[in-house]
């Protein structure tokens, strides 16, 4: 399908290719991210990669919105998804069950499996960082094994603790800060995954791979008492592909 | 990439010059730039002024880059005492303000001394006011902001909303305070506040996801503004705008102005605080220059939207930049209000013992012979009523706690008395100007 080029408001263009939720889809959107971000093209303020769409946000005192169009599909034609930078692994620690997962039991409930079982597949998956969005570091994971799709709490919790890791339908993700929310909690991680004073501030970038990792509860506290949940050394750690 | 929010770094010989300190905090008073640009795809909200034309503005009136952290007040103002000489202007909302008792003006920068205070105490038309100083508030930059982050908890004055005991450090400002004092911005830049405005919306981007009668409903309605509104976003009430099939989509980027339209069918216009990214179907983007109306409405205003084409629209953005960056050399100065200049050094201390113990809100008052009457600031609910009928009440005695907008405030007695009706209940939903409560002021 041809990408649709869309005006959203005088200063927004939005770049949507198919209407449908995949990697190769998301491939196509980063490409192009990466790309315009390159161009560094006078008037682009910003871009906001998105599941299936480009947005790109622009002055419009140094250029219409047909300007924008062509410059952006300047970029785009000369794009090569193969040449893509190799997404980077990034490990959550997370302690499952207890008093971190409060909902575990529920899930294992409406799975149908044991408690052990839903913590070998939730964490036995890689996952795919399709967009940061939502709140300030909130990945957006896909691949949840469809066993454990599990529907979201009647109504919300008013607070999710920070760093929760929970299912919502089909999904599963992190809180990076306390929020309410309606997902079932399922376990804790200690990483930090919002730090505004770095300037790349979360650990996980679109097109990232994630898998989280089971630890102790006495795992989780040290790193908490040591202060771990600091992500640059994690982040300088999972910057190179592993070969597991 | 320009840097909007350019504003001086503090002057390291002399360490800051200004410092500013909270004495009431308002009802909601955060620091707040033109906004932190180039973080969305971080999921980190833009934040920013609400009104960003009022900010620019108020910041050219002191001599400060546009960009520069000003106050952004919210219905009830803060008291602020400030603790060296400096120049400030007032913009936005029209404000009762005054600086040591001292009625102060709008739109136009002035003096303030060493130790004055300064107190906003209301916006009896628009919502939100702002409070540039020359040389911007001085607040750590973070991803490329001095902007709250309210959400998110970072940036601004330590991620959060002013609070009492707050001291703010100021910059140092562009010229000599003389010269900066007494500039005017000509009227067509003072906003009229009107309670029906109509606003300028670019269609799209999923306006294909609408029935043509729903977008039909959307463009000939008028929507009135619910009290279930903040800086994230403004909730909308009016005629259900029909979708053609789902009311969802696969969550992409919310733009500035986005107005979804989740299956309820009322519209929500999206706000600087706003999430990056949702799921629900966006009629339409209401464009820059007009959301400086949106930001001042207040629950119970209304507004309609009138389409036009980007061209159009980007012509208007075009045009008012172009007004903008003329500005600086359109500043009149002022000759009447010579108020603080005139007066010199003046004792501090004095202004709080003078003016009592003033309430959050003041509420209007009318007033027969020995009967006052309290009335509601602002569409509100009451969240609590804290007096009976019958009790005998000091002036300035908290009444009602309200809650409206997301913030809580309270309604205090206007004058001392016996309460002699009390007209509403815990849970009542309250309309601007209804009477709350009676009291006879002889007794």
């Amino acid at each position: 399908m041809v990408p649709r080029y869309v005006p959203a408001g005088e200063r927004g263009l939005v770049v949507e290719f198919e209407n449908a939720v995949s990697i190769e889809i998301n491939d196509q959107v980063r490409a192009l991210a990466i790309g315009l971000e390159a161009a560094h093209i006078p008037g682009l303020i910003e871009v906001v990669p998105t599941y299936r769409s480009l947005a790109v946000e622009y002055d419009p005192t140094a250029m219409s919105f047909e300007e924008a169009e062509r410059r952006v599909r300047e970029v785009a034609a000369t794009l090569d998804p193969a040449a893509l930078p190799p997404p980077k692994r990034v490990e959550i620690p997370t302690v499952y069950g207890g008093a971190y997962g409060p909902d575990l039991p529920f899930v294992a409930q409406h799975a149908g499996l044991g408690e052990a079982e839903v913590i070998r597949l939730h964490s036995g998956t890689v996952y795919h960082v399709y967009m940061i969005g939502f709140s300030a570091g909130f990945a957006y994971l896909g691949g949840l094994p469809e066993r454990l799709h599990t529907p979201r709490l009647p109504s919300p919790r008013i607070k999710v603790p920070k760093g929760s890791v929970a299912i919502g339908g089909s999904q599963t993700g992190a809180y990076p800060a306390e929020t309410p929310g309606g997902w079932r909690i399922i376990g804790r991680t200690y990483l930090n995954l919002f730090d505004p004073a770095k300037e790349i501030p979360t650990p996980m970038q679109p097109g990232d791979t994630v898998q989280f990792v089971p630890i102790t509860e006495d795992e989780y506290l040290a790193a908490s008492r040591e202060g771990r949940a600091g992500s640059r050394e994690l982040r300088a750690e999972n910057r190179e592909p592993r070969d597991d | 990439m320009i840097d909007v929010n350019r504003q001086d770094s503090r002057l390291s010989a002399h360490g800051s010059q200004v410092s500013i300190e909270v004495l009431r905090p308002g009802l909601l008073t955060t620091v707040q730039d033109r906004g932190r640009f180039g973080y969305q795809k971080f999921g980190v909200p833009v934040s920013g002024a609400v009104d960003e034309i009022a900010l620019r503005v108020a910041n050219m009136l002191v001599g400060n880059p546009q960009g520069a952290a000003a106050l952004e007040a919210t219905v009830l103002g803060p008291q602020l005492r400030f603790l060296t000489d400096t120049v400030v202007a007032l913009t936005g909302a029209v404000v009762e303000a005054d600086l040591d008792g001292k009625p102060v003006p709008w739109y136009e920068s002035f003096r303030v001394r060493p130790r004055q205070v300064l107190h906003i105490r209301k916006c009896p038309r628009g919502l939100r006011a702002y409070l540039a100083i020359a040389g911007g508030i001085d607040v750590p930059v973070l991803l490329g902001s001095r902007s709250t982050c309210l959400i998110a908890s970072f940036g601004g004055f330590r991620g959060r909303a002013l609070a009492a005991g707050d001291v703010l450090a100021v910059g140092p400002p562009s010229a000599p305070l003389p010269e900066l004092t007494g500039r005017e911005a000509p009227s067509p830049w003072r906003p009229r506040h009107e309670s029906r405005v109509t606003v300028r919306v670019i269609l799209g981007p999923q306006d294909d996801a609408f029935a043509e009668e729903g977008i039909r409903t959307f463009l000939e309605s008028g929507y009135r503004v619910t009290p279930n509104s903040d800086r994230m976003g403004y909730r909308l009430d009016g005629p259900v705008i029909r979708h053609q099939g789902s009311p969802d989509i696969i969550s992409d980027w919310i733009p500035l102005g986005g107005v979804q339209v989740p299956g309820d069918g009322k519209p929500i216009i999206l706000l600087a605080d706003r999430q990056t990214t949702g799921g629900y179907t966006k009629i339409a983007t209401v464009i820059r220059p007009d959301l400086s109306l949106v930001a001042q409405l207040r629950p119970g205003d209304t507004l309609a939207f009138q389409a036009v084409s980007v061209v159009e629209a980007q012509a208007i953005a075009c045009k008012i930049e172009a007004d903008l960056l003329a500005l600086p050399d359109h500043l009149v100065t002022a000759e009447s209000w010579t108020y603080a200049a005139e007066l010199g050094e003046v004792p501090g201390g004095i202004s709080l013992a003078l003016q009592g113990d003033l309430p959050q809100a003041t509420p209007t008052v009318m007033e027969s012979p020995g009967r006052a009457t309290v009335r509601c600031p602002m569409p509100a609910v009451v969240v609590r009523v804290l007096i009976d009928a019958g009790d005998m009440v000091a002036v300035g005695q908290p009444l009602f706690l309200l809650q409206a907008m997301k913030m809580e405030f309270e309604v205090a007695a206007p004058r001392a008395g016996c309460l002699v009706e009390v007209n509403v209940r815990e849970g009542d939903a309250v309309g601007a100007d209804d009477v709350m409560a009676s009291l006879d002021t002889t007794a």
